[in-house]
């Protein structure tokens, strides 16, 4: 039976860290293929996928890549402003993951 | 002692290294893993003490962001085994930020260590990363371009002159001289994290595309291994054909998983690596587990720079800093509470108008990690924490700026709040200095003639 599941629940490694100081990448890393192809296929985090999530234009994506080696997804986003700027709240980037964790990934076993 | 290690070497020609630590000095290295490597006949012993990850205010006041004492700490553990067993020791980025007064600190370190320890006479090496804005004024001037990283603009005058202090990212060429030179221990500036590595490797003739890869794999010590553990030891093995790397923590393991993963770790690509003088292109790297704790990595492919471009970070002062906190628990203020930090930044603006200071309101238990871009924003906490920060060009300002609007939002004027004795909870009631606030001014790159010219060496001995 196929059933939605959270992607916290199926990721291995879900989390984001600054990529020089103007950037914070994200890291989605699977446990098997099957998980990795899964997720690519469904699109939940394509790069609309990933600015409808965080309200951001398409252009603040710098890279979007699949790794194949890691079994992971892989984004980068350019900082509201650059790290520990006085405002940010965030500087190494470590905590941006959060709204990943909850996106429903569908077609799960 | 891991298995793989016991095996002997994998070929004749070799080069081991010994990481015990992704950021020196950061947090302390754990002796049990590096221990095991220095059992592991290490040819040297390297670690990376820099990161642009601790924000400007390390760069811009020049001041490390970890004590002295751990990086006394780390330091001697390093030091007395590299002395004890014979090979040399580098660190690069000394100090987080690599300016010359950590590359100094760092030296000094080294050399009360050796007085402290009655070591043997041995060669310190070191050498400087920073660039002097006149240098880069002139290149301005003159119509050179310093061009921008990640979107950035060309580098103009009004940002040069609001840089405090400029360093250079070196690449391998400072610690192959020194290196040559006899240096037993090399403090460098600032410099690339996968150079520190790939300098010894280069220069015993193993191929530049492994050796940089060497350095990208070796550089955050055991975060290439799994289950994550920080500040545990791993050694990484060059041959003419492959690089090899060990956990050598007993519960870790380095797995394909582990190091194609952190190869792509804080990059926003990971099939490039940038350096001073090219870059690795890592898509037809091939990752296979070797034994149990040990993966083989091949295929990473050097790519020379066209031309010579070196990597500037840069910090400039913003102001002085002053930081209050109050916390909310009327689900009516938490609801309206735009209104409540919008009328204290007004109470501000009464006092010193609308420019020359800063004033920014992080309010956790909404958005304060994410900004706009959380999408939660709507629904709050049922408590919130704001911290409010007040920057301006003098302390007394600075204090006065925070210190209305985190008082100010006690008296905050929402018109059908119940409770009317105070709008907000202090934690204190008071205003508290904090580092002054700094930002990130430059994050260029800058055409080179030669990759030694920003990064003098100097060599002396110490010990008796």
């Amino acid at each position: 039976m196929m059933a939605s599941r959270k992607l916290s629940e199926i990721a291995k490694t879900i989390r984001s860290k600054n990529a020089g100081v103007d950037k914070i990448t994200f890291d989605v890393i699977f446990p098997d293929r099957a998980t990795y192809d899964r997720v690519r296929a469904s699109g939940i985090l394509s790069r609309a996928a990933v600015c409808r999530i965080f309200g951001v234009d398409p252009a603040l994506i710098s890279d979007h890549v699949e790794f194949d080696p890691a079994l992971a997804i892989k984004f980068t986003i350019y900082r509201r402003m650059p790290s520990g700027s006085p405002g940010d709240a965030d500087v190494f980037g470590s905590q941006q993951y959060g709204p990943l964790l909850d996106i429903e990934v569908p077609g799960m076993p | 002692m891991p298995a793989s290690i016991q095996h002997g070497r994998s070929a004749n020609h070799t080069l081991r290294i010994v990481c015990p630590n992704g950021h020196l000095g950061f947090a302390p290295i754990k002796s049990g893993s590096f221990r095991t490597g220095c059992h592991c006949e290490p040819d040297l012993i390297c670690a990376d003490s820099g990161s642009c990850d601790v924000g400007p205010v390390p760069l811009g006041a020049d001041i490390s962001s970890s004590p002295l004492q751990w990086q006394v700490d780390d330091l001697e553990e390093m030091l007395l085994a590299s002395r004890r067993l014979g090979v040399p020791m580098i660190v690069g980025s000394a100090g987080d930020t690599g300016t010359n007064s950590r590359v100094d600190l760092f030296v000094g370190i080294i050399r009360e260590l050796a007085r402290k320890h009655g070591l043997a006479k041995f060669n310190v090496g070191y050498f400087y990363s920073e660039v002097s804005k006149e240098a880069l004024r002139r290149r301005i001037v003159a119509g050179e371009e310093i061009a921008g990283l990640d979107a950035r603009s060309p580098l103009d005058l009004a940002t040069l002159d609001a840089t405090e202090r400029v360093v250079a990212m070196a690449g391998i060429h400072p610690y192959i001289k020194l290196l040559n030179e006899g240096a037993d221990v090399i403090i460098g500036g600032r410099s690339s994290d996968c150079a520190i590595f790939a300098a010894p490797a280069v220069r015993c003739g193993f191929p530049e595309g492994l050796a940089y890869f060497y350095g990208k794999v070796l550089e955050c010590a055991s975060f290439c291994a799994e289950p994550y553990a920080g500040k545990e030891s791993v050694l990484g093995e060059i041959t003419m054909d492959d690089v090899k790397i060990t956990a050598l923590l007993p519960e870790q393991r380095c797995t394909v998983a582990s190091v194609a993963g952190h190869a792509m770790y804080e990059r926003a690509n990971p099939f490039y690596e940038h350096f001073l003088g090219g870059h690795i292109d890592m898509s037809q790297c091939r990752y296979e587990q070797y034994d149990e704790r040990t993966v083989r990595v091949t295929g990473p492919r050097y790519v020379p720079a066209s031309e010579l471009r070196v990597k500037l970070e840069g910090a400039g002062k913003v102001g002085e800093r002053y930081v209050g906190i109050v916390g909310v628990r009327d689900p009516y203020t938490i609801a309206n509470i735009d209104l409540v930090t919008g009328w204290a930044r007004q109470q501000v603006v009464e006092r010193f108008g609308d420019s020359g200071y800063e004033l920014h309101f992080t309010v956790y238990g909404r958005n304060a990690i994410l900004g706009d871009r959380e999408p939660l924003k709507a629904t709050p906490a049922h408590e919130l924490g704001i911290v409010v920060q007040g920057v301006a060009q003098t302390k007394g300002m600075a204090e006065e700026v925070c210190m209305i609007a985190t008082r100010q939002m006690f008296y905050a004027r929402l018109p059908q709040v119940k409770g009317t004795a105070g709008g907000v909870a202090f934690l204190l009631d008071e205003v508290m200095p904090a580092s002054p606030a700094y930002r990130w001014t430059l994050n260029h790159t800058m055409r080179l003639d030669d990759p030694l010219e920003l990064f003098p060496t100097f060599i002396e001995e110490v010990g008796i």
